[in-house]
This record gives C-alpha cells, structure tokens and sequence, in this order.
C-alpha cells in the first residue's frame, strides 16, 4: 500500500491541519509516512503545497516524483490544478469549489470547474458550504479529509481518532463538530460519485 | 517522535546533553530554535533558548560555551553563515572546548532566501568535519555523533541542513539521553587566544587532523557503500540526494554501485573503490557541484564524472527524484501539465499590514522624485518590489538598505531612503547608522516597526520598545526621530512628516510602528 497525496491551498489556509489529521492516522495504523511541507515566504498568501507520502514499506524521497501522485487534496480549485503533473494518471483529484480570491486575475470559476471536470477520478466539493451548515466554518479542512476518506486506504475509525488526538485539547465541542464536518464531507463524495 | 528534520536534530541535541542553543530566525532553520524552545525538557534542563541579535551574535555565543566546557549549538540559515562567518572561520583555529555545532540549513531553488549558496563549501574551506543528514533519523543521531567528534578533535563541526529535510516530517526513534557537561575551561589558557604565533601553531594542529577526519569519515555509519553488479556508472548520492535516487529502487535493487555520502571530508577510501571500479561516476548532490569539481579536477581528463557540470542535471536549483530518475537512466514520466488558465499567485502583505499604510505614504511622497529612490532591505517589507506598490529598488543583505541608502546619498542621489523592517535593524542595521550619523548623511532612514520578525513567523524581536533610545544612543538628533501610527486615517500626516524630512538637510529617522496582524491574531486568540 502506497498513498502520495498532495495538499494544497493558499498561505493561511491551514492546509497543514489536513496534513497532521492523516498523518496521524497513518502512523496509528502502522504504516510509514514523510510529509515536506512549506515554510516562510509563500505563506503570506501565496500558493502553499504539502507532500504527504504514506506507505507500508520505507518512505525514501521526501518529494512525490512527477506523475506519482494518487490524489490531490485541495482547499482551493484553482489550486488543485497547479499540481496536476505531480498527478498519476488514475489519480484523484478531491477539490473544495469555494475559489480564494485574493489576486486580480483570478480565471473564471466554470472554466477552472471545467479543467477539474477533465480529471477523470475528481470530486468537487463546497467544503465552506458544508462546513457553515453544521455550524462550524472552521471545519472546512476535515471536510475535505472526509471528502477524500475512501481513497486513503486508511480506516476511517482512524480518521476519527486522529481528530479526537489533534482537537482534544479545545474541548468535546470542538471535537464533535469536526467529527460531523469529517463525515458529512464523506458522505457528499459518495452522492457526487453515484451521479 | 514525528519531527521535522529542523525538530530532530534539536531533539537529538537534547538529547545529547546541549546546554545552549543560540539562533537568529531564517527559513528554513528557524524551527530548530523554535522546537527547543517549546520544550518542556529543555526547559527543566534549564538549556539556553534565547534568540540572539543576529548569525554572528549567536555563533560566538554558542563558541562562548563551549569555550567553557559544555555542549553548544547555533543555527541559521545559509546565507546567515555569511554573517557569522568570521567566527566559523576563526574557530576551526580555536578549536571548541564543550561539543560544538554549527547548524546551517541551505535553500537551494531560493524558496524563501536571496541566493542558493552551499555550505559544504564553507565546511571545506574552514577544513572541518562536515555532517549532511539525508532523512529525519539522521538529523536526531548525528547530534550525538557530532558533540562526540566535536570534543574528541576538539573542533566545531558543520551540520548541513536543505529545505527539503529541514521541512519535512517523518518517524523518529529516540536514543539514551546524555547529562550535560560540567563547566570546565580550556586544559590550554591560550588555545582561544588568536595571536599569530599561537594561531599559527592551532592551524597546523587543524591541518594535522585532516587525515583523521578522512579515518573517521570513512569509518562513518552515515557514509555507506552498496555494491552493485553493473558497474558501467557507480553512483555518489550526498545528503538528501540519496532518498531521491532510491526513490526510483523501491522494491528493486539499484544495479549500480552507490556511495551515499553524508559525512566529509570525503571518505578517500570509498571515492578511490568507486572511481576505480567503475567507467563513469554520476554525482548527486545538492546545491552546488562541490564533490563533482573535486573528482573532476581542472582539467577534467582524468575521470568520467556526470553530474551538475555536464548537463546530467541542471546547474541551479533543488533536485528531486525525477530529475535524479533521468540522470541515471534518461527516463521520464510523461505527465499532465498545468492549464493555463492557473495564474501566480505570489506572496503579499496580510490583511491590515502596518507595511501598507508606510508604503501607501512613501509611495505619494516620492512621486514629486521619480522612482528609484528607496533602498529596502529583507523582510515582510520586501514584498512591496511587487505589484501594486513597486516600491523599492533593492534587497541584497540584512541591513544594507542603511548603509546602500548612504553610498547613494554619498554619490549626490537625492532623497536617499532606506526602508528597514525593526528586527533587521538590530540585526546589522545599527552599525550602518551610525556611519550616517558621523557624517551626518542626508537621508532618510524609515524602520518599519512592526515588534516582531515577522517574515519567518513572528519570532521575538530585539528591538521592541528600544528603538527611539537606540536611535538617539547612536546619535540621531532627537529631532529627528519620529514616530507614527501607520494606519488609513494618519495617512495625511505621515506623508506631510515624510515630506518635511525629506526635506530636512541630514539624518532622519522615521519609525512607524504597528504591530504585525499575525502576531496579534496570534496574541488575542490566546488571551481568549
């Protein structure tokens, strides 16, 4: 079992939360992982990425090599296509819709959807959308990880117990809220992938 | 232990018995300092965790204790080694007394930094051990590895760090701690005293301990040879450059002959085995052509190597495993490419930044001189050389928009303005000031305060509340000292104080401070 992921998003996102909530999960499940991520300039406001490599044997590189990825994980369309060479080519791209717009050219949003429609294994999700309907905004990221949960090739019991680990300290509230934003984003990806 | 590679090797400094850490923030080094400060065994050991004024600062320091007998580590980025470097230099002569590291985290491709320098190359010109870890496990052994050498030979020792490893995470497995030294001062009362005669005497020892250091390197457990059966190419992958040439090996096994190098001098033995049994040898490493050149030699008749020089990868930048894949074997994956309708989307000022209103300011009051007026220095503040404000002409080195701003002025540019952030300045904008204040340079000096060094994520700055008194201490007529509130509504009358000094026939300083918006996110959500 080998899953290259990459996260992306824009400086300030908290892509690394995404980062940690697996991470966590893949150590707790014995399995091996690296996870280069993205310090100093870029993240003010920039474009930040994260490579998360998890696997049952040793991690060499701390890089994904080009073409190696099994999923793109974006809290940013427009983001998630900037990544598409590291993209294998059976890889997923799993994609918030709602666009950060912080630069005057921003593409128009069907012709980003479009690019992301082209991906053959993709799923595009209003994660903020999801995340501000149960009442919790801040969840967005594990949206997201819920999103992409059945092509982790990690338990989701394990998911679950990785948010319960990295959000204990702020409270059972805290923790419940991010465990249904975790579950509401899995179960959008299973109606999205039955249309 | 999950650890970045910066979290390891303080970790295993830790571990290995540090008793003091001395830094200056620089990505991507600054987590080192960080990780040590936020723990809780460092903080019941009592380990020195302090940021320092600046590289130079912080290296002496950590000599400082080693001179009196404990284990000491300083740590900054590559270019920050520029700043320390008449200490490093110096001490390979002195020689340490407590283990001492010098931790320096090179950013080949410039992700965050000014130029892609290799620090190897310091390590060789000072002709002291040099360790370059290649996965986060290393990082954590090569603390104790390094303060064991460091006494032995009684020499500082080089670790040499790359973006890739100083960010990236992975498993590590912690060893038996060490207790720390006593305090015990030099055998030798004089081996710190630099005085020719003696200096000349510590730099024969140095020399006379180059071969042992070749011994130890080749009898390193970092430095490994693989036997391979194909011995048309033998492989040298140094450092991290190792990981990406077995990333395309797994679950096989790479045919040729590997040397993985991660501890210099070079082990003569292993370069002599592999350049003798093999046609070619490819060399990986990163950052600049160090160990290629020294196999190729001038002429390069002798030996077939490949590497940087020869096209086999590119001269500049990080490699990664794919470029390693086509070094070895001409291969390439072809990949989806990116739709051109993804546009940049390059780093700015946060929402609310002090920065902008400065700027805002500046910018209308220059636009009666035209531009190329505002010599800038390094920071937060030098996002404003991009759109939309343009509005500096220079970056070169911590605190050279001071000392820049004064040799144009010097040479009749009117105004002259140096824009400097408030921790830059106390890290080598204060002497560059004072050399204006002797002569009294027409020009003016804004320092951006925004109480933090924010660039690297709003570590504690030196010059917070000092600013004012350091100012008028160097001399600056305290009429000439101004300070603001860089906001919207103050805008008038920060362009209307600009103007007046501008104006003012000699040295002014202007200081506007506001605090950084992340700090003070940071700052509220903690005191909720």
């Amino acid at each position: 079992m080998k899953k290259d992921i990459i996260l992306s998003g824009v400086g300030g996102q908290g892509i690394l939360s995404i980062a940690t909530v697996i991470g966590y999960a893949a150590i707790d499940s014995g399995l091996s992982m690296k996870q280069a991520e993205v310090h100093g300039m870029s993240q003010r406001g920039g474009d930040v990425q994260s490579h998360l490599r998890i696997s049952d044997r040793e991690v060499c590189s701390d890089l994904i090599p080009f073409g190696g990825a099994d999923m793109i994980l974006s809290i940013e369309p427009m983001e998630s296509l900037r990544y598409l060479p590291y993209l294998s080519s059976d890889g997923w791209v799993i994609t918030n819709s709602t666009p950060f717009n912080n630069i005057s050219n921003y593409p128009e949003m069907d012709d980003v959807k479009k690019e992301i429609a082209k991906i053959r294994n993709h799923i595009l999700i209003d994660a903020d959308d999801i995340a501000k309907n149960i009442g919790s905004p801040m969840s967005m990221n594990m949206v997201m990880i819920g999103a992409a949960s059945d092509h982790l090739g990690i338990d989701f019991e394990k998911l679950e117990k990785g948010i319960r680990f990295i959000f204990g300290r702020k409270g059972d509230e805290v923790v419940n809220k991010n465990l249904e934003a975790l579950k509401a984003g899995r179960e959008f990806a299973g109606n999205f992938l039955k249309k | 232990m999950l650890l970045l590679g910066d979290e390891a090797l303080a970790q295993g400094a830790i571990d290995a018995g540090m008793s003091g850490m001395y830094a200056y923030p620089g990505t991507p080094s600054t987590e080192i300092m960080e990780y040590v400060q936020r723990s809780k065994t460092a903080a019941e050991k009592n380990i020195h965790r302090k940021w320092s004024a600046n590289e130079k600062t912080a290296a002496e320091s950590a000599l400082g204790m080693s001179y009196a007998g404990k284990r000491s580590m300083c740590a900054m980025k590559h270019v920050g080694l520029n700043v320390a470097a008449d200490c490093f230099m110096n001490s390979s002569i002195t020689g340490a007394n407590g283990g001492t590291i010098v931790t320096v985290a090179d950013d080949p491709s410039m992700h965050s930094s000014q130029n892609e320098q290799d620090s190897r190359n310091y390590g060789k010109f000072a002709l002291v051990p040099t360790f370059e870890p290649s996965n986060q496990q290393e990082c954590y052994d090569m603390a104790f590895h390094a303060f064991e050498m460091s006494e032995k030979y009684q020499v500082p020792i080089l670790m040499r760090l790359t973006t890739r490893l100083s960010h990236s995470r992975s498993g590590v497995l912690p060893k038996q701690t060490m207790d720390q030294n006593g305090l015990k001062l030099p055998e030798d009362k004089r081996q710190f005293v630099l005085l020719p005669a003696i200096a000349r005497k510590r730099y024969k020892m140095l020399l006379a301990n180059q071969e042992k250091f070749e011994q130890e390197s080749e009898t390193s457990p970092f430095n490994s040879y693989y036997e391979g059966s194909d011995k048309t190419t033998g492989i040298i992958a140094c450092g991290i450059a190792y990981n990406y040439l077995m990333e395309n090996y797994v679950g096989s096994e790479c045919p040729y002959p590997v040397l993985k190098i991660s501890q210099y001098p070079l082990p003569r033995k292993h370069i002599e085995k592999i350049t003798s049994e093999c046609d070619t040898v490819l060399v990986l490493e990163e950052g600049s052509p160090m160990v290629e050149e020294m196999l190729k030699g001038y002429l390069g008749n002798c030996l077939k190597v490949r590497g940087r020089l020869d096209g086999s990868l590119p001269r500049d930048g990080e490699l990664n495993p794919n470029l390693v894949l086509q070094a070895v074997t001409g291969k390439s994956p072809s990949v989806l490419s990116v739709p051109q309708i993804v546009a940049a989307r390059p780093p700015k000022f946060c929402n609310g930044c002090g920065h902008i209103d400065a700027y805002n300011a500046l910018i209308e009051v220059m636009k009666e001189y035209g531009e190329g007026h505002v010599l800038a220095d390094i920071g937060c503040y030098t996002l404003a050389a991009l759109p939309p404000f343009q509005a500096i002409n220079s970056c070169v080195d911590m605190g050279a928009s001071i000392t820049m701003a004064k040799g144009a002025a010097d040479a009749g540019m009117f105004p002259a303005i140096a824009v400097i952030g408030d921790s830059t300045f106390t890290h080598s904008g204060m002497t560059g000031l004072l050399d204006a204040v002797i002569e009294n340079t027409n020009m003016v000096v804004m320092i951006l305060d925004n109480s933090t060094t924010g660039m690297t994520g709003g570590q504690d700055s030196h010059a917070v509340d000092r600013l004012v008194s350091i100012c008028e201490g160097l001399g600056v007529h305290k009429d000439h000292i101004t300070r603001v509130v860089p906001l919207k509504k103050n805008h008038d009358e920060m362009v209307k104080l600009i103007s007046q000094e501008i104006n003012y026939k000699g040295l002014s300083v202007i200081i506007p401070t506001r605090e950084c918006m992340q700090t003070l996110k940071r700052k509220t959500k903690a005191n909720k």
